[in-house]
Formats: C-alpha cells, structure tokens, sequence
C-alpha cells in the first residue's frame, strides 16, 4: 500500500461517522452485493492494462508486436525480469520493465497468464 | 497539489457520500438504476475510457459525444505528409464501440455542463444526466498571440495540422503543389503542447517527400523554443538521411515567430523575415473549449487534476483527461491519453461502488519516423507519488544515440506495430 493511501485511511479511520457513512452508503448500493476483487489482482489488472497500448486488447496483438496473451506466467515473468537486467536484448522493453518492481512484474505476469487460462 | 489538499477531498468525497449531492451527486432513489458514465470527445483520450470503463464493467451505462462520424488520428498524419500511408488509414469509425461494447455513441457536441445539476448540454438541445463525466476535448489554439494570424489563415493559407483531418489535407496538397527548390518553413510552438516530438518528425517525413520528388528544396524550423524532444536523435537522423536540406533556428537564433504576412507568404521573427512556399505554423495551445466553458481550466489555461483518478479539481464528478490535463511528468500524447483514460475508467469503476480508486500505473512510447527504416522512441513509465504523477526513476528514455541501423529499422517496424494495435485497443 502507498504511503498516500495509508494516509488517507489513517484519516479516514479518525473519522468513524464518516467512515460510516460511507459504507452505510455501499450497502445499498446496487453494486454492493458483488464479490469484491481481492486487492491483488486488481493490482496486476491496473499494471497490465498499460501493456495494451502497444501489445493489443488483452495482450492480443494484431501487429509484428510480439502477443503476451496466451503465454505462460513463467514465460512472462521470466522475459520481464531479464528485460529488466538487460540480459535479454531489446529496443524499448528494457527501458519499460525498469519502470516496474519485481513484485509488480509477478502480477502482471500472473494476470496475463491466468487470463489466457481463463478463456481456453 | 499537496497531499492533504488531496486526502482532504478525498475525505470531502467519502464524508458526503450518503447525501443528496455526494459521491454519485444525484439523490438515493437512483441507487437502483444503472450507473450512468458520460465521456465528451471521442479521440485517444474518451474513446479508450469509453471502451474500458463496458470492459472492466459491462453493467454501466456509457454514453460517448463526438461530433465526427470518423476520427482522424493525428498520430502517423506525419506519415501521410510523408506519402507512407492515406488518410484512410488514420480514419477510424465507433461502430466496434458502439456495436461490441455497447457504448451509446452520440454525433454531437456537447455545449455546456451543468456540474451541479450533473448534466450535459447537447448542441441539439439534448440534455444528458450523469453520475461521473469524462472530459477528453483535445486541445484549443492560441490565435491571437502572433500579429497577421487567425483562424482563418490557418484554415485557408498557413495550416497547423495539429489536428487531423481537413487541415491535414490542406498541408499535404501544399506541399505536393510547392516547386522543386522551395522552402517549407516550419514553426513549433513553445512548451506545453500536444505531441512534444512532433513537429520533428514531421520535418523528417517532409524531407523524405521533399528528397525523393523535389530534392532541391529545403526546410527552415522556427523553434520557439530552444531545445527540443528527441534532439539529439533527430539531428543525428536528419544529418544521415537528409544532409543540409533541415535548418534548425533556435528561439534566440532567429527562431521566435512575431508575425505573418499570409499575403506574402512571410514570416517575421525577432531577426528578420523568412519567405516560404509553405508554412506550416503550430500555434501556442490551450485545453479543449468545452473545458474552459464548464470552468475547468486553470489561469494557465489547462485543466488542474487529482491524478489518483484523473478528478477535476474544479469541480467534483467530472474526470478531465488527455491533452486537456496538467498530468505531472507526462508529455501530451495519444499513447498518454489512453493510459489516463484507462485508469480513469477503472478509478471510476471503484468510485461508482463506493470504493478507493486503485493506485494508477501510467505510460507512454511516443515512436517517432525519421525515416522509412529509422525509427527512434521515447518511453516513460509512471506512479503517483507527494509530487502528483512523477516518472519512476532509471526507467524510460531514449533510443539510444550509438543505436545501430538494425535497432533503428526494428523500431521503425515496432512503431507501425503500435500504431496497429493502440488504434484497435481505443477504436477496434
Ligand atoms: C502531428 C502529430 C503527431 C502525433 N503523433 C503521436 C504519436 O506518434 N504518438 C502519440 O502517442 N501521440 C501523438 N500525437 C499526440 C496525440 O494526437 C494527442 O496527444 C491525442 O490526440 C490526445 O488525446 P485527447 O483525447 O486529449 O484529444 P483528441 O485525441 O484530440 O480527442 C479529442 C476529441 O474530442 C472531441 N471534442 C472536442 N470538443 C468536444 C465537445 N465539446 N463535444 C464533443 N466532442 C468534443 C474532438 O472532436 C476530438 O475528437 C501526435 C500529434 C500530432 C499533432
């Protein structure tokens, strides 16, 4: 969690009535009965939606951009890091994956392989 | 913005959700309905949000306002100056948007927002109610700050093409009527503005027409500025592609434009005048009119934003995003504006359950043609951090300068890819 976030929530748990409302408020929303996303994967999502930009809608490319989708998580946490290290030879992917920690690379590399799973 | 400003609405958010005005801004007996999204602009910026925010919730009512049929791209317009693609290949429809995703595209203008109210106002009179707005309106320019031009010079003799479309046409039908051995002045405006890279490769792609088929002409720059993006890159490139037909006037060397004469064909700097068969000037740029109108722009004439959602700081409920926004460390791009839009979609997501928006992640590659088989990018990944949007430092930058021709050809390849893809992700 961010420092931004925790301190917002410090503030926010200073203040139980409004923190009260607030959920009183989700309660009776329409959306309030679905499941919730568990944190991290909603995290490998907000990662992984800036590979599309160039690698296509899910990974799906239509271009000589190589596809992630359909990959391994291994395969792409494998690829990611060594991009990273510079052991594995690019034109803009090394500068893009020394943009994410290696925690990070394991989400979006998690979400990509098990999204391929998900729809075979 | 500092931080307890921002935590502070954000507690300003939470604290009036349960109320008539608060975080839905429209009172209980809606709760049931569908949630109501409404997206001004269908470019880069809206169309992308538009897309992700049915993607990542399909439950929502999306409705996207976009006056054009067809949205011209001006990324890769460049290359069509160049004769390397048509304008039909930077022409994209909503028909995948409307008919796959199912967002309620309407061929219109929006003329006016009611932020208290939560509505749009139509140019056909329309009202649309919201329960979160997006604003994508691209960029508006700054006619009046140079003496002889307007609106109407740009429309008739001194196109900008700054954005695509019939003023890319007009430029490009210039140049392919222009003599061999006459000059192409070209004039970036100053800091900020739509595409920092830009007008670099548009300079390069011009000389590649002007190389093949009117060789003994030349291009004038007049920089208002006194560096610029990719520097090093391009004038590597154009030394090697282009040898002594790009000339360079930085802003103290004669580059600053302080007037036009569109009869003569003129343009007057602090040190001189400079004739041109063509001019293309770019004016100095300003957020989108709508922007202004609905009073989300700052005195600097830009719209100021939280950028853990891409909310307004003006005014609560209303997203701005794209070139419109003061989005920290990133550049005004089309890659940028997708990456807002996306984030955006899925803050709003959150939002509209009445969660914390996710920590966004945010990129951007601008590739840039110097030539047919020499390409060169820039790259930046982002996070928010006490400083607003900020880039992760060691990441990102340049191609580098010693890169060699294969690099350079893989590049070039790698941004026709891109384009191929971004346009399919926002519009496909
Ligand atoms: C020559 C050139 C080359 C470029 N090359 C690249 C590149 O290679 N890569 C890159 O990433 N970026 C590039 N860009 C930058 C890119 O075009 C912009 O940054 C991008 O378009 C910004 O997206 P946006 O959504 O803010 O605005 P836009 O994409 O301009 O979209 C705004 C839309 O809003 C609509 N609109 C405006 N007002 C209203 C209203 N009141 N009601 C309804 N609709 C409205 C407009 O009709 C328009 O369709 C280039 C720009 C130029 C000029």
């Amino acid at each position: 969690m961010s420092r931004t976030k925790k301190h917002v929530l410090a503030m926010l748990a200073a203040a139980p009535l409004l923190l009260a409302s607030g959920h009183g408020f989700a309660a009776t929303g329409q959306e309030a009965s679905k499941p919730v996303k568990p944190e991290t994967e909603s995290r490998g999502e907000i990662l992984s939606l800036s590979c599309a930009g160039c690698h296509g809608t899910d990974g799906k490319s239509a271009s000589i951009i190589p596809s992630i989708y359909g990959k391994s998580p291994d395969y792409i946490e494998t690829a990611l890091i060594d991009f990273k290290n510079g052991s594995r030879q690019s034109t803009v992917m090394d500068r893009h994956a020394k943009g994410y920690s290696d925690d990070e690379i394991h989400l979006i590399a998690e979400y990509f392989g098990n999204l391929s799973k998900k729809n075979h | 913005m500092s931080i307890s400003r921002r935590d502070f609405n954000k507690l300003l958010l939470a604290g009036t959700a349960g109320s008539a005005f608060g975080l839905f801004g429209i009172s209980n007996t809606a709760f049931a309905a569908r949630k109501r999204v409404v997206v001004i602009g269908g470019g880069f910026g809206g169309a992308a949000t538009a897309k992700y925010l049915k993607k990542l919730d399909p439950t929502l009512s999306v409705t996207l306002i976009e006056p054009k049929a067809a949205f011209v791209t001006c990324p890769f317009s460049n290359w069509v100056l160049g004769g390397l693609k048509t304008m039909k290949d930077i022409t994209h429809t909503y028909t995948a948007l409307r008919n796959q995703y199912g967002v309620n595209v309407i061929a219109d203008r929006a003329v006016a927002i009611d932020p208290v109210k939560n509505s749009v106002k139509l140019s056909s009179g329309k009202v649309i109610g919201y329960d979160r707005l997006v604003v994508s309106p691209g960029i508006d320019f700054k006619y009046d700050e140079i003496a002889g031009y307007s609106k109407k010079i740009a429309d008739s003799s001194m196109p900008h093409a700054w954005q695509a479309g019939p003023q890319t046409v007009l430029l490009h039908k210039q140049l392919q009527a222009m003599k061999n051995g006459g000059t192409v002045v070209l004039c970036p405006p100053g800091n900020p503005f739509r595409c920092p890279p830009g007008p670099y490769e548009r300079a390069s792609l011009i000389a590649y027409y002007l190389k093949r088929h009117k060789p003994k002409s030349k291009i004038v720059i007049l920089d208002a500025k006194e560096k610029f993006s990719k520097q090093g890159l391009f004038t590597k490139g154009w030394e090697r592609l282009y040898p002594g037909m790009i000339e360079w006037r930085s802003s103290t060397g004669g580059g600053k434009v302080v007037g036009v004469d569109a009869k003569t064909m003129t343009v007057e700097t602090e040190l001189g005048a400079v004739k041109g068969e063509v001019i293309n000037l770019i004016p100095s740029q300003k957020a989108g009119k709508i922007a202004f109108e609905a009073g989300l722009a700052n005195e600097k004439g830009w719209c100021p934003i939280d950028p853990a959602s891409f909310e307004s700081t003006m005014h609560k409920g209303i997203h701005v995003i794209g070139d419109s926004c003061i989005a920290g460390a990133m550049p005004k791009s089309g890659f940028a504006a997708s990456s807002q839009g996306k984030v955006t979609a899925a803050a709003i997501v959150n939002l509209l359950r009445g969660q914390e928006p996710i920590s966004p992640s945010l990129v951007n590659t601008c590739y840039s043609l110097v030539g047919p088989n020499y390409g060169v990018s820039v790259a930046g990944v982002y996070r928010l951090s006490e400083a607003g949007i900020v880039e992760i430092p060691g990441s990102g930058g340049l191609t580098p300068v010693d890169a060699t021709d294969d690099q350079l050809e893989q590049e070039a390849l790698f941004a026709d890819g891109w384009y191929t893809n971004i346009c399919k992700d926002i519009w496909g």
